[in-house]
Formats: C-alpha cells, sequence, structure tokens
C-alpha cells in the first residue's frame, strides 16, 4: 500500500515528528511505500539542518534524512509554511526539499492513505 | 475509518469531539499523551468504557512504556497495539482521522 | 472516492474533508488550514470544510484584529464560493454552545446536526485537520 503522512509540528516540541517517523519505518518493515511525507505549519522546522540535540539523544532532522536516502523517500517542506518559519533552501538537510501544498493534494490522492500527525 | 487521538482528555477535548462525531463501528487509536485515557481507574477510561461496544479501541504500547504505565491495567476491551499494528490499522481502514 | 471525468490526473475524484477545530489568532492552523484549502480547490476533488468546537469561531462576523497586529483573514472565506468550495459544514451544537447563530456568521454555511455531521465524516476518503 501508498501512504502518505503529514506532519504537522516541528521536532522536540511535540512528539508527533517521533511517532510519523516510527510510523514511517514501521510501515517501510512492513513493505509499504511511504509515497510522501510533507511538513506543513511548524512541521517545516523538521528539515533543519542547524538543528542541534544534546549528544544522547536522538537527532530527529538526521533521521529524516537517513530514512528518506535508505529508502528513497520524498521528503517536502511547504513553501508558505517555510518563508514564514525562515526554512529556505540553504538551511534545509539532506533529502528535503521546498514546494508547494500541491504536493500534500497530490499526496492525498495518490497514496491509498494519508495519515496526520500533530498536536 | 481509524480514528487517532493524541492528546490527554485531561488537557484536550479532542478524544470527547471524536467519540461524539465518530461512527460507531469505526476504531479508536490512543497515541502519545492519549494513553492515559486507556487505564484503568480513571475518570477518562470511564468515558471509554461506556462507549466500548461501540467502538474498536486500540492504544500504543510503545507509549504505554514510555510514560511508565507498563504496569498499569489497560481498560478491558482496549487492545495494545505497537507501530506495526499502528501501520496494519490504517491499511485495514478506509481512511485515518486524526483528532488534533 | 470515484471516476469522473474532469478529475485529476486519470479521472479519479476523492472525497477531501479539512476540519477546523480550532480558534482564530491564538494558533496559527486556522490561517494555514484555509491556505489549505485554497490550494486543494484547483485539484477538482469533492471538497468538503467543516467547522465544530472552536472551529466555528473562525466564521465569527466583526473581527478587528488591528490591536493584535495580526491579518484579518476571515473575509477569505467569502472567496470560497468562487474556488467552487461550497460545501462549508458547521456542527449545530459547537455553535450553539457558544450562544452563536448563522447570523453570526461571515459567510452561508450548512449546519448539520452531530448525527448528520458524523455520516459526512465517515463517508471521506482524505481527512486533513490540524
Amino acid at each position: 500500500m501508498k501512504f502518505g503522512i503529514l506532519i504537522n509540528e516541528g521536532p522536540f516540541q511535540h512528539q508527533a515528528s517521533d511517532t510519523a517517523y516510527q510510523f514511517a519505518k514501521a510501515a517501510i518493515e512492513k513493505g509499504h511505500e511511504i509515497f510522501r511525507v510533507f511538513f506543513y505549519h511548524d512541521g517545516v522546522n523538521n528539515s533543519n539542518r542547524l538543528s542541534e540535540p544534546q549528544s544522547d539523544d536522538r537527532n530527529l532532522v538526521k533521521l529524516w534524512s537517513q530514512l528518506a536516502e535508505e529508502h528513497d523517500l520524498d521528503l517536502v517542506v511547504c513553501v508558505a509554511a517555510a518563508l514564514r518559519r525562515g526554512i529556505k533552501d540553504e538551511l534545509l538537510a539532506p533529502g528535503f526539499h521546498i514546494s508547494g501544498l500541491g504536493q500534500l493534494i497530490e499526496a492525498g490522492i495518490e497514496a491509498d492513505r494519508l495519515v496526520v500527525f500533530g498536536d | 475509518m481509524l480514528h487517532t487521538v493524541n492528546k490527554s482528555p485531561y488537557e484536550r477535548n479532542t478524544l470527547e469531539s471524536c467519540l461524539r462525531l465518530a461512527e460507531p463501528g469505526s476504531a479508536i487509536l490512543l497515541i502519545e499523551d492519549a494513553v492515559y485515557a486507556a487505564i484503568r481507574g480513571t475518570t477518562a477510561s470511564e468515558r471509554i468504557a461506556e462507549r466500548i461496544a461501540d467502538f474498536s479501541f486500540y492504544v500504543l504500547g510503545p507509549d504505554i512504556a514510555a510514560r511508565g504505565l507498563n504496569g498499569a491495567p489497560v481498560l478491558e476491551g482496549v487492545q495494545v497495539v505497537d507501530y506495526g499494528g499502528f501501520v496494519d490499522l490504517v491499511a485495514e481502514h478506509d481512511a485515518t482521522q486524526a483528532w488534533l | 472516492m470515484y471516476e469522473e471525468d474532469d478529475g485529476f490526473q486519470g479521472g479519479v475524484v476523492k472525497r477531501f474533508m479539512y476540519v477546523n477545530r480550532r480558534a482564530p489568532y491564538g494558533t496559527i492552523y486556522a490561517l494555514e488550514c484555509l491556505e489549505m484549502v485554497l490550494i486543494a480547490a484547483a485539484f477538482d476533488q469533492d471538497v468538503s470544510v467543516v467547522f465544530i468546537d472552536d472551529g466555528v469561531y473562525q466564521l465569527k462576523k466583526g473581527q478587528d484584529t488591528k490591536g493584535i497586529n495580526m491579518k484579518n483573514f476571515s473575509p477569505t472565506f467569502r472567496a470560497l464560493e468562487g474556488y467552487e468550495v461550497e460545501k462549508l459544514y458547521v456542527e449545530k451544537e459547537s455553535l450553539e454552545a457558544r450562544g452563536l447563530t448563522v447570523d453570526d456568521l461571515v459567510v452561508p454555511v450548512e449546519v448539520l446536526s452531530s448525527d448528520e455531521l458524523r455520516q459526512v465524516m465517515a463517508a471521506q476518503d482524505v481527512v486533513l485537520g490540524s
């Protein structure tokens, strides 16, 4: 099955990104395909490569980048939400790219299931 | 439909709204802070107990463990699942609605 | 979901529902959800926008935001009709609990009881909200 994932909150502030990540990993392990992960509202902050959590804690930005690389995931950061929050191309961690809300709607159309993680 | 609720009912009214508007026969999965509502002996779990016949209730095990609730009794009729079970629930239901 | 000749990319038309539960201005969700609906309108899907709980406050007339230095985006709800987003549903119980009637709202809506809204929600293919 093809899954679309929408993440509405930034890393660490809310559990949304963690839960989404664990869900995505489990879905891949079960042989499903992640069609797209779309980051909206403060979720755009999951793409910030300057994030520096404590060394004994998970690095959510890196985890998403790694998952994207290992499984060729499409990590899309909403342009309007990103601009508001100062997320621009030069700030993006590997695997993330900025695009429009149309990508989220397309994910809703193309994927078999769309799951939303937020506050 | 699979409904997900992620906030404690003591903090927010999303569980209440979900119970009001979810169609009987659908599934409700408690994740993150909402797992407290699945623990027996709380006023929150009484709301779930009242509707136990109307919905299939599930609760995310890793969130229960994280909150130190592993020894606490989960309400009878609420099924504990892991992330793999979460994925299965999403796949089994036509659509998923997150109550945020 | 159903097939329709005018639909996006090969004819698939899905029922998309956008759920609004939060008041405006205290958080950005109301504004950014509306922005999402406006973009979604271009995709020829079967779109409904629902207002429940504090979400009904988003439609309240007379929002004067000068004092809080934020943009009053409530007039944008009137633009939805022009984008062919015509299914705006407000939950009756949420409206009444807050002492509001349709006359207090900035745009015409269809008021549904919880029972009616429950059925509409159950029929959706994709549910978005924040």
